[in-house]
Order: structure tokens, then C-alpha cells, then sequence
């Protein structure tokens, strides 16, 4: 990704289309909807031949746009309409705020990977040659280790600063993780090969160090890939205050203005279809706004003047002007952002299992590797160089390489196994936590349902007067009319459909005027009937007036998932903000007997903390805004793709898809992979206590060494291998 | 044994050439997008 800014910056508020002051610009766009080359093609190809861009890159693995652009105003909303019309849509955003601290940690991983094996490879050049050439003299062995050193040291210096870092802070706080007994293992085995190349020593260690650092970078940088993509995913959250808006001047002008740069009392305008950027209230005009993102609701409220609208949500019915009542910090979203960040705190106490490992292993090594030392010297009488060298090798045998790639190399085929699903990993705990799972807790809409409004299919409704409504429907863009026209395929749009935002559409037709809308619009007494669910009335021509309701279907595997789960002894609860009647009616079809309807956001979340108080560890599987609370507070949680993406930065894992049967697939990887990395952890453990004693004899020579180390760390790999190749037999 | 002295500098000359270029391809964006660059592959028109 190129280096840019978001485009649009103001430029004094000057430029204005077709003027020569531009400047070339770059945007960037998060793209949702391209998954393969050929939309990849189509992209660059659609992009490219918009007036005024000069280049387009789309990155496949990052789902990312690029674009440079000639600095026109509007170039951005250009590409934007052009994504969405091609069924990408894409989201202008600011790379320079997002994730470049993580790519850059991954990128400086790469390198020192690389590095380590640079030096690896040709250190064992030298080191070959010193452990076969059993005739070879004094001067040439010096000098071949003279070389190693030259090529290891300077490689160790660059390569281990991960480790080196870990370590040190981990020691700033007074704890231990695994990288503490890495890095004194990596340091001592350099530095006491150094010491035995001055002395002119016969054995030196640096090929184990610097294979050491190679392996265990390996599995780092591996490790931290596995869950990039899902962290991608999330990302996106923080483009929602990037967007530009545009304010109007005292002069009555319009310009463009990045919403970070907005202040308390400015006049925005907002276009219908324009997503906002900015918390405010409503001082003219009258218009409908879809609230998806913020609440999870389908339905669009209506919007008047004073009324209160949030960052993130979208106008959709007519122009309208806001006065901009909060920014930065103190909107709606940052607010959110900010409980969930709190909720992710709290989490962050988990303490992954190999660092807990690391807890006791790294005193217990280091004890043995002074109790060596102290025995040589005192009770058989050795030089304290040779002591010395023998207690270092015990070090650098039990340093725990097998013991730091057994929970990354399962956890990276764990996800590989499980992205192939469509199921996105995002925290490198989720699978340790998510094996310990007994209990799992769903929310409804949008989890266990698919979320969005359809015509409810058992109405009564004739063909003609659906057919008459969908022709009117066809020409609105509002979700309810939609799913009007979707039960309708076949209805052409009716020609002279007259749109009132917020109220609803009408057609004067030789009968008489046809109205579609809401219970005002069609001049129904808004009071007859307690109405719970969204509604449309249709009054035709000749004064009849029909009604259509809207519902959520169930996905078409959550029964099958939830009678999963049951057989496999998770117990399975529902959580909904919804009606108690339409929360009893689904977990009667799934045959869910604990529920909850009508919970708030804090309801959700102090029933989560009882169930853990009781001793439960709890999966929450959860989509909507009011879930984001509970999705933090739960063991471990779970969010379809099509969550808001609040949501899914809170969500430990996204799956995608129309189906719920990953969260079960889910479940079962974690379990496989739990399993897995007990034996890798016992296998590396039952590798040290065949060669502890060997080191502590002082009988591990370099070569002994290399070998064990190798061969247990193959062995290690070789065992989570073993995951993916299982894989065909979880399908089924 | 004394062609060592030309041998092990050339071939850490040639190993470091290598860890240059990979530096290089990392530096250039090489590596950014691989699911991209396999599909750009198959393309006939670039």
C-alpha cells in the first residue's frame, strides 16, 4: 500500500471542479464483496476508466483500494458510487491511522525471519565442515568459527529484538513468558561461543543459537499471519469517523472538510444516500435514516427537524442539514469504541497456556543449568570453563523451541483449517478459550435469524394487490419496499411513482390515486391497532386498504446447529432484545428452553457474568450493537460477517456465510487443536527429560545439539500437521 | 585448505546477495498482497 492521505483534504476550500489548482491525490477504499481474481479485474479495469485516475491497485489479501487520482473534487465519491454499482462497496479511509503499527511489527518479523535464515544457512556451511573434517588443524577450525561469529552475532543483534523486547518487558514486570528463557538461552549460547572462539575452544553453539532464533521466528511470524485477514476485517470500524463531510460556510458555500477537522456548531449538509459523519441534530429538512450499523435495526426511522442523528448512519430518503452537536471523542461511536476497549482489558488477563508453562519451566531450567555449573565445579573439580560450558548447554538444550512452536504451529493450522471455512480468527487466544467452552449463548436477530426484513409469508394478501404494490415498490430504495419488490420479482416499476421521504410513495392512476406507505400516508387512523412489527399499508384506487407485514426468517441450519450442539452436551441459551412472543416462537422451533426477551445491552451482559459466576464458560455468538457489550464481557465470542462492524471488533472470531454451522465447526477445531497442543507441549517436555541429563553429563557436543533441537521441533510440526490432515473427516 | 580464503567469502558474498534482494522485494510491496499477485497471474491483458 502506498503511503497516502486521505484524499479531499481541504485544499482552502478552493478547489472546485474543473479549476487547475488540483494536485494529485491518493485514496484509499476498504472493499467488501471482492474475493476473487476476477473482481479483482473488474475493479482495476472499472476504476481505471473513471475520468481523472491515474493508477488503481486493488490488494486481494487486505481487501484494499488504492488509488491515485488527479485531486478533482469529488474523485473519491466517484470511485465510491463506481465500487457500489459494481457490487463492491467501498468505504473511503485514512491508511496512515489504521493497523500500520501491526503491519509494521509484521514486516519487521519478516526480516528477521529472513535474516536468521541468511545467517542459519550459511553458518551451518562452516559448522559442517567443522564437525567432518576429523583431520582438519587447529588454525582452519579457528578460523571457520571466526566466520561463524562474524556471521551470527551481528544476525542474533538484529534477529532476536522481538525476543529481546518480550523478554524485557515481561521482566519490567516482575513475570516470566517464554521469551525469557529464549532470549537468555539465544544470548549465552552466542556469548559463550565467543568466548570459546577467542580461547581457541573445540566446541562452539552458534549454529544452534542462530537455528534457534530462525525456528522460533518462524513460528512467531506464521502465528501473527494466521489471524491477519480477520484483523482486516475489523479494522474497517475506524474508517467510520474518517469520512469527509461537507460544511456549509457562512457564505452559503459548500466545501469539503474531513469530519475529524469538524467542530461543535457547524452547518453540515447531507445528501440522501450520504453516510454521516458527525453526531448532530436535525435544523432543515425531513428524511428517513437507516440506523443498521449503530442499532442493528433494518427498519428506517423517520427523521424531522430536532431530531438527534448519530455518526455512522445513513440518510437515506432527502437532503437534509445537521448542526453538529458532538465530535471526535465524544460521539456515539468513540463512546462505543471506548466501552469496548475497557471490556477488552479485562479479557487481556487471560493468560495464554504456554506463557503459564513458561511460569514454572524457565525457573526449574535455569535452577538445573546453576545446580551443573555449581556441581562441576565443586564436586568433580572442573575447570569453571568447562563447568561453565556445560551448564550453558544445558540451557541450550532445554531452551524451549519445541516448547515455543507447539502452540504456534497448531494455532496456525487451526486457523488455516478454519479460514478455508470461512471462519476468521482474530485473537491468538480464541482457541484456547474456545475449547473450554460448555456454554453457548446466542442473540437472535441477525444470529440465529438472517436479519434482514421479508414479507411475512403466510399473509393474506391477493396477487393483485401485491403485484400493484410492487410496482409502485420497485422504484424506492427504502428496505420495506424492497422486500415488497423482492416477493414480486417479475413486477415491473410502475412509470410516475411519486417518492415522500419518511412517508411514502403514490401514483396517480385514471382510477384515482394509489398510495404505498405508512398508516398516515394511506389516512388510517394510526391508532386502530396495537401493530408491534414493521408494517406498509397499500390503499388502492378504489379505496380498499391492504396490509403487509415484515418478518426475519430463521437461517436454514440453526435448527440443525443448536441440535448439534445439544447432542454434544453444550447447553444453549438465547439472549434477544426482541419481543418475549417472537423470541418464543423461534426457541420453540430450535427447541431452546432458557431464554430472555426484551434484554437490554447491561441485561445481556450481567447474564453473561451470572452464568460465569456459576461457573460456566460461555460462547456468545452475537451480531447487533446491543451484543457488542456481551460480546466482550463473554469467555469468548463469536459474530457472523454481516454483524456491524462494532461487532465484529469485539467478536473473538467472524464467520462468514448464510449458515450458522460454523459456530459448531468452530467449536470442534478448537477442541482438535486443544487436544493437539497437549501433546506437542508433552512431547517437547518428554524430549527434555531425555536430554537434560545428557547436557548436565556434559556429553552434548554442538552437533548432539543441532540434532536434538531440529528433531524436536520437526517433531512438534509434524504432530499439528496432523490437524489439517483430519480435516475431510469434520466435514462430513 | 587455502581455497577457503576465496570460497567461504564468495559464498557468503552470494548468500548476502540473496538477503539483499529479499529485503528489497519486501521494501518494494512484493509481499503485500500474494492472494492478488497468484491471480494477477492469470491474466492475459497485462
Amino acid at each position: 500500500m502506498t503511503t497516502s492521505s486521505l484524499a479531499l483534504q481541504p485544499q482552502d476550500g478552493t478547489a472546485e471542479p474543473g479549476t487547475s489548482q488540483v494536485q494529485p491525490e491518493s485514496a484509499a477504499f476498504m472493499v467488501e464483496n471482492a474475493h476473487c481474481g476476477g473482481c479483482l479485474r473488474k475493479i482495476e479495469r472499472e476504476v481505471g476508466a473513471l475520468p481523472g485516475i491515474s493508477s488503481v491497485r486493488f490488494n486481494l489479501t487486505t481487501r484494499r483500494l488504492s488509488v491515485q487520482h488527479d485531486g478533482a473534487l469529488g474523485r473519491t465519491e466517484e470511485v465510491a458510487a463506481r465500487m457500489g454499482a459494481l457490487g463492491f462497496p467501498a468505504r473511503p479511509f485514512d491508511p496512515d491511522a489504521l493497523g500500520s503499527a501491526d503491519a509494521h511489527a509484521e514486516k519487521m518479523l519478516l526480516r528477521a525471519m529472513s535474516v536468521a535464515g541468511f545467517a542459519a544457512a550459511n553458518v551451518m556451511l562452516m559448522s559442517v565442515s567443522v564437525w567432518s573434517g576429523s583431520d582438519m588443524g587447529e588454525a582452519t577450525r579457528s578460523l571457520l568459527h571466526w566466520f561463524s561469529a562474524l556471521i551470527v552475532l551481528p544476525a542474533v543483534v538484529y534477529a532476536g529484538r522481538p525476543f529481546f523486547k518480550s523478554a524485557l518487558g515481561a521482566l519490567a514486570k516482575r513475570q516470566t513468558n517464554m521469551d525469557v528463557p529464549i532470549s537468555l538461552a539465544i544470548m549465552l549460547a552466542s556469548g559463550m561461543s565467543l568466548f570459546e572462539t577467542i580461547r581457541g575452544g573445540e566446541h562452539v553453539y552458534f549454529e544452534s543459537a542462530i537455528m534457534l532464533l530462525f525456528f522460533l521466528l518462524l513460528g512467531r511470524y506464521l502465528d501473527r499471519r494466521a489471524r491477519g485477514k480477520a484483523r482486516h476485517a475489523a479494522e474497517s470500524l475506524l474508517s467510520l469517523d474518517n469520512t469527509s463531510i461537507s460544511v456549509i460556510g457562512a457564505d452559503g458555500r459548500q466545501r469539503l472538510l474531513p469530519s475529524k477537522d469538524a467542530t461543535i456548531g457547524m452547518r453540515v449538509a447531507v445528501a440522501a444516500g450520504e453516510r454521516i459523519g458527525v453526531d448532530g441534530r436535525v435544523v432543515q429538512g425531513r428524511s428517513e435514516v437507516d440506523t443498521s450499523l449503530i442499532t442493528g435495526e433494518t427498519v428506517p426511522a423517520a427523521l424531522d427537524i430536532g431530531d438527534q442523528l448519530f455518526a455512522g448512519t445513513l440518510n437515506i430518503a432527502a437532503p437534509i442539514e445537521l448542526e453538529i452537536t458532538a465530535v471526535g471523542e465524544d460521539t456515539l461511536l468513540a463512546e462505543i469504541v471506548r466501552l469496548m476497549e475497557v471490556a477488552e482489558q479485562r479479557r487481556g488477563r487471560h493468560v495464554v497456556l504456554a506463557d503459564r508453562i513458561a511460569g514454572w519451566y524457565a525457573p526449574v531450567v535455569h535452577a538445573l543449568a546453576l545446580a551443573t555449573f555449581l556441581g562441576w565445579t565443586l564436586l568433580m573439580g572442573a575447570a569453571w570453563q568447562t563447568a561453565l560450558l556445560y551448564a550453558v548447554s544445558v540451557l541450550i538444550i532445554t531452551c524451549p523451541c519445541a516448547l515455543g512452536l507447539a502452540v504456534p504451529a497448531v494455532q496456525v493450522i487451526a486457523s488455516g483449517s478454519l479460514l478455508k471455512r470461512g471462519i476468521l480468527l482474530k485473537s491468538a487466544t480464541a482457541l484456547e478459550r474456545l475449547a473450554e467452552v460448555d456454554t453457548v449463548v446466542f442473540d437472535k436477530t441477525g444470529t440465529l435469524t438472517e436479519g434482514g426484513v421479508m414479507l411475512r409469508g403466510d399473509l393474506d394478501v391477493a396477487e393483485v394487490d401485491l403485484r400493484l404494490a410492487a410496482s409502485l415498490a420497485a422504484v424506492s430504495r427504502h428496505p420495506l419496499s424492497k422486500a415488497i419488490a423482492a416477493a414480486s420479482p417479475e413486477t415491473a416499476p410502475a412509470v410516475g411513482v411519486e417518492e415522500v421521504p419518511g412517508m411514502g410513495l403514490r401514483l396517480q392512476t385514471e382510477a384515482g390515486e394509489v398510495r404505498l406507505g405508512s398508516r398516515r400516508w394511506c389516512g388510517i387512523d394510526a391508532e386502530t391497532e396495537d401493530e408491534t412489527g414493521p408494517e406498509l399499508w397499500l390503499a388502492t384506487a378504489d379505496g380498499r386498504y391492504v396490509h403487509f407485514t415484515f418478518d426475519d426468517h430463521l437461517r436454514s441450519d440453526s435448527e440443525a446447529t443448536v441440535a448439534d450442539l445439544q447432542a454434544r452436551a453444550f447447553s444453549v441459551a438465547m439472549l434477544s432484545g426482541d419481543r418475549p412472543k417472537a423470541v418464543d416462537a423461534v426457541a420453540e422451533t430450535l427447541g431452546i428452553a432458557r431464554w430472555q426477551a426484551a434484554c437490554t445491552p447491561a441485561d445481556k451482559v450481567e447474564k453473561l457474568e451470572q452464568l460465569a459466576a456459576d461457573g460456566h464458560r460461555v460462547l456468545m455468538v452475537g451480531d447487533g450493537l446491543n451484543d457488542a457489550a456481551a460480546l466482550s464481557a463473554a469467555h469468548v465470542s463469536l459474530s457472523p460477517a454481516s454483524a456491524i462492524d462494532i461487532s465484529q471488533a469485539a467478536a473473538d472470531a467472524v464467520f462468514q456465510g448464510a449458515r450458522l454451522e460454523p459456530v459448531a465447526e468452530t467449536l470442534r477445531v478448537a477442541r482438535s487443536a486443544s487436544d493437539l497442543v497437549r501433546q506437542n507441549l508433552t512431547l517437547a517436555l518428554a524430549y527434555n527429560v531425555i536430554t537434560i541429563p545428557l547436557a548436565v553429563a556434559g556429553q552434548v557436543t554442538p552437533l548432539i545439539a543441532a540434532i536434538c533441537m531440529s528433531a524436536s521441533s520437526l517433531i512438534v510440526v509434524g504432530n499439528a500437521l496432523r490437524l489439517g490432515r483430519g480435516g475431510s473427516s469434520w466435514t462430513s | 585448505m587455502d581455497v577457503l580464503i576465496y570460497l567461504i567469502p564468495i559464498a557468503l558474498f552470494l548468500g548476502l546477495l540473496g538477503l539483499a534482494a529479499f529485503l528489497w522485494a519486501l521494501r518494494d510491496g512484493q509481499f503485500d498482497d500474494l492472494d492478488g499477485a497468484a491471480e494477477r497471474a492469470l491474466f492475459d491483458d497485462d
